[in-house]
């Protein structure tokens, strides 16, 4: 297994003139690591991934694996083993011959081809199933036939491109769970592209955030939840309440809401639902009144089981909170949301 | 489906006046097939119908006929060569139209049109065409211009047909190909060809009896002591009335029955066509 380095890659379809669609990408992947890259579409993510398996050439930058620069070697050579979302099975070969496919093509003598392409198989759980066609798999056992297919060739890195999100939802918890055994255990390195932050956060050693050809945020999936760094990410994992900060205070439509203490560089805080309490409005219960609380009114209130989300709207816009489950306020009553500052993630908009 | 799955499922049991239609149009397609199958059993002397007498005596003479004989052989090896450079053109074009290789400049809808113009061009005027560029300018002998010509004729058949199976195979195999160690021609003869074989045979019996029934070019290309089985048959009737010429014409019709269903029975060509 080799460590990948990606040096201010650029790529792009059509002339060299059209926009690009990713641009000057720095990118680690470390020996036996499982990196993430994790993006809304049209991201740059499977671009990225298409460039690194040399399915794609370069407009500039390099790639570098194990040491040795790739950028400019045929994808045939490069021993880079792809998992494609919608599997890529040849559907004129068996599922056993498909993951033969790349050891007769390296010309392996025949006794360590047929032990290689067994232990893969076995390695994937679908031993029984080597004579069947593709067409007589379910999806789940074509995706182990593809990532079998893949793993026989013990390539230097192993690319896998949305792998699960052809699958169902069991499915794809449990396919999960076996990408990340068969990478522990057999320190893989990989570079794993989803739209997925759950799927992206569980399996990953890091996790790599893009936006528009660009990278937002490279961070451990611990970071990446608690300390989104751009308001993008933040969105993205799931922080619903993003507010900007001016001059140390939130405002909205004639308020201010001053939050003392805040480092100058933050500019925007960001609460998840869950660390937004929703309360009775305390004083005279004005809408967008401050009195330690900031007032609106309940514009949607759904009942999620522990809790109750309500959606309010107050002068610094629509903020989603929590309550018990047994609150008694409903659409169109005043209530108080709380914004603790120090429940929220401070976002500096700089990139780390 | 047939009417009947589909009555089952309440879509409705044919009109009687549907029906009728149906084999009214079967007639009209086949009964002139059926006079020429009777004709050619005929023991008279001249071509008539319904025939006065029975006899095998005219499918017999026609294997005599030295003309036949060599024009058959001859439409055979323009018919197989013409194939072969066919698909050896039209299967590579058929592939970069498919995954995109042809180059913008080049213009794939300008590739496209000028593969139908073959199909749309009147025949005789394509061979006009032929005539003029290949026996008048470069003197071309003529077993090589009819060649050329079929060929040229028969290459929107494979580009098409071939095309229409790309279509139903998924692209990104031959990436799975090229990332497991395969080269981009290894990709092709190991993974896209063995999935489009049918759509090539399709291809291949469909240009070969385009090029074995072909008249208008075949024309202005053959010549002296060289001609093809059609242009034979038409240049007998001219001198001749009997009832070979209906004898010959059921052997061939039977012969293309007999390719197509053999075919169809090892490849289910007709997904293709």
């Amino acid at each position: 297994m080799s460590d990948l380095r990606l040096h201010d890659l650029t790529l792009g379809y059509g002339k060299a003139g059209s926009p690009a669609a990713v641009q000057g990408l720095n990118l680690q992947v470390p020996s036996g690591q499982l990196v993430s890259l994790l993006g809304p579409s049209g991201c740059g993510k499977t671009t990225t991934m298409r460039a690194v398996a040399g399915l794609l050439p370069l407009r500039a930058g390099r790639i570098v694996l194990g040491g040795q620069d790739v950028s400019q070697l045929p994808a045939h050579r490069r021993d880079i083993g792809l998992v494609f979302q919608s599997y890529a099975l040849f559907p004129h070969l068996s599922a056993w011959d498909n993951v033969a496919f790349g050891l007769r093509l390296r010309r392996v003598a025949q006794a360590e081809l047929q032990q290689r392409v067994d232990e893969a198989l076995a390695s994937v759980g679908l031993q029984t199933f080597a004579a069947r066609m593709p067409a007589q798999l379910s999806g789940g056992q074509q995706q182990r036939v593809a990532l079998a297919r893949a793993m026989v060739i013990r390539p230097r890195l192993l690319l896998l491109d949305e792998p699960l999100s052809n699958l169902d939802a069991s499915l794809r918890l449990e396919m999960r769970a076996e990408v990340r055994r068969l990478q522990r255990a057999l320190r893989i390195t990989m570079l794993y592209v989803t739209h997925d932050q759950d799927e992206a956060l569980a399996l990953s050693d890091r996790v790599v955030v893009m936006r528009e050809g660009r990278i937002e945020q490279d961070a451990t999936p611990a970071d990446l939840f608690t300390r989104p760094a751009t308001p993008f990410v933040a969105r993205f994992m799931g922080y619903e309440n993003l507010l900007p900060v001016q001059q140390g205070a939130l405002r909205g439509a004639g308020v201010a809401w001053p939050m003392p203490g805040l480092p100058a560089a933050v500019t925007h805080l960001a609460w998840r639902p869950s660390a937004v309490p929703v309360v009775a409005a305390a004083g005279a219960g004005t809408p967008g009144q401050v009195e330690g609380q900031i007032h609106g009114q309940v514009r949607a209130r759904s009942y999620l089981g522990e809790t109750v989300e309500y959606l309010v709207a107050t002068p610094l816009g629509a903020i989603k909170g929590i309550a018990a489950p047994d609150a008694p306020w409903l659409e169109g009553d005043i209530v108080g949301v709380l914004l603790d500052p120090a429940r929220a993630a401070h976002i500096t908009g700089a990139l780390p | 489906m047939s009417w009947r799955t589909r009555a089952a499922r309440g879509v409705g049991r044919p009109s009687r006046a549907a029906l009728a239609l149906l084999w009214l149009a079967l007639v009209f397609l086949v009964g002139p097939f059926a006079v020429v199958f009777i004709a050619g059993f005929s023991g008279d002397e001249t071509l008539a119908f319904p025939p006065r007498s029975w006899s095998m005596r005219w499918v017999l003479h026609v294997f005599t006929v030295d003309s036949f004989q060599r024009s058959f052989v001859t439409s055979i090896a323009v018919g197989v060569g013409s194939t072969l450079g066919a698909l050896a053109l039209g299967v590579p074009v058929a592939y970069a139209l498919s995954r995109n290789l042809v180059p913008r400049v080049a213009g794939p809808e300008l590739v496209r049109t000028l593969l139908t113009l073959p199909l749309i061009v009147p025949g005789i005027i394509v061979g006009l065409a032929l005539l003029n560029h290949m026996v008048l300018l470069y003197n071309l002998p003529v077993l090589a211009s009819l060649l050329v010509g079929h060929t040229a004729l028969l290459v929107p058949y494979a580009v098409r047909v071939v095309g229409a199976s790309l279509a139903n195979l998924r692209t990104d195999i031959d990436d799975a190909a090229v990332t497991l160690g395969a080269t981009p021609m290894q990709a092709f003869t190991k993974v896209v060809l063995p999935n489009i074989r049918g759509g090539i045979a399709a291809a291949a019996v469909l240009a070969f009896i385009t090029s074995f029934n072909q008249v208008p070019v075949s024309l202005f290309l053959t010549g002296p002591g060289i001609s093809t089985l059609p242009i034979e048959m038409m240049s007998y009737m001219e001198t001749s009335y009997d009832p070979s010429i209906a004898a010959l014409s059921t052997l061939l019709v039977l012969m293309t029955i007999a390719v197509v269903a053999v075919t169809e029975k090892l490849l289910g060509i007709s997904r293709y066509v």
